[in-house]
């Protein structure tokens, strides 16, 4: 197994082993119920589907409620895939505490970021603008976006006013500071991404497979 | 609002042993220092003149002028670096955050000095 679903609860402080202030983002991941398990033999790939809080079967579709039933859990809020090895075993309907990152150093955490609507290039690019004086034309805009009769178009990937936010983003290798396994928080080291009580998806760090 | 589970992470880091000090008050903090291997103790000692925050992420600031520069410190209310606070004088101000007191020098930069009647 190698990830968990949580909820961003928010940050605060505390000082590490050697008295330094560290910034840490609260998660509380898990418990999460193991509701499929998918295997070489039957789906053509190993994993382990986990389902997060409880939710109202009427707010469901028959697909989801019917994987629940089969798995003979209440319905499931969220239902996420995670990959894990063939030789995992992993009971339908057990219950993943965070516990599951004991020992583990470094996380990747995935989330939906705040959305901040349509944005200027300023804020969405972080451009300079023009001047805000001395008759400036172009304050808080984008200014040129390219030449003129030759190439007689703009560029592909012009960077342009825009909605902005609101986007999944994985912030990767997180020094995953302390594991509480029987509140079922974690504390990361730094930003996750997301507003606070936002979904996130937490996972063994990718690239610090070694390092873990 | 901040959630009561993270409010108590944060606050778990609090030390019971920190005395009652305000804006105002000259302080002479003992802060730990490590120095390769070994760990001494070094005095600092000036006018608060702010606090900042609350629960254990409080923090507060010390100004002082050594050497005919100002110079300040912020400290985290319960680092673990700060060995002990000692309250060596208090002062009326009128305010919570005594930034003025950075234009100020000589006897412009005095503050009213609060004499503690003792409790019987």
């Amino acid at each position: 197994m190698n990830g968990l679903i949580g909820k961003k609860l928010g940050m605060t402080q505390i000082f590490d082993a050697e008295g330094r202030r560290v910034a840490v983002t609260v998660i509380a991941a898990g418990p999460c119920v193991v509701v499929q398990r998918k295997t070489q033999a039957s789906d053509g790939y190993d994993a382990v589907q986990l389902g997060y809080g409880t939710q109202k079967a009427s707010r469901m579709t028959k697909a989801e409620i019917g994987v629940c039933t089969k798995a003979g859990v209440e319905p499931q809020r969220v239902l996420r895939e995670f990959s894990c090895s063939s030789t995992d075993e992993v009971a339908v309907g057990a219950l993943v505490t965070a516990s599951v990152f004991d020992g583990v150093k470094y996380v990747d955490v995935i989330g939906t970021t705040k959305g901040r609507g349509f944005a200027g290039v300023m804020k969405k690019h972080d451009m300079g603008g023009g001047r805000m004086t001395h008759g400036g034309h172009s304050k808080r805009r984008v200014g040129s976006i390219g030449q003129c009769s030759y190439p007689a178009r703009v560029a592909k990937g012009q960077r342009m006013p825009g909605h902005m936010g609101n986007v999944r983003v994985t912030q990767q290798s997180l020094k995953l500071l302390d594991v509480r396994g029987a509140e079922n928080l974690l504390l990361v080291q730094g930003a996750v991404p997301g507003a606070n009580g936002g979904l996130v998806i937490v996972k063994k760090a990718l690239k610090k497979a070694g390092a873990a | 609002m901040v959630s009561e589970i993270v409010q108590k992470i944060g606050n778990e880091c609090m030390k019971s042993d920190v005395p009652a000090f305000a804006v105002g008050d000259t302080l002479d903090v003992h802060v730990k220092i490590r120095e390769g291997e070994k760990e001494r103790v070094q005095l600092y000692s000036g006018v608060v003149i702010a606090r900042d925050g609350g629960g254990g992420t409080e923090s507060f600031t010390v100004r002082r002028v050594s050497h005919g520069v100002g110079v300040e410190r912020v400290f985290p209310v319960h680092s673990p670096y700060i060995d002990k606070i000692v309250v060596l004088r208090s002062a009326f101000v009128r305010r919570a955050k005594l930034y003025y007191q950075r234009q100020l020098t000589g006897k412009k930069a005095r503050l009213k000095e609060k004499i503690l009647t003792k409790k019987a």
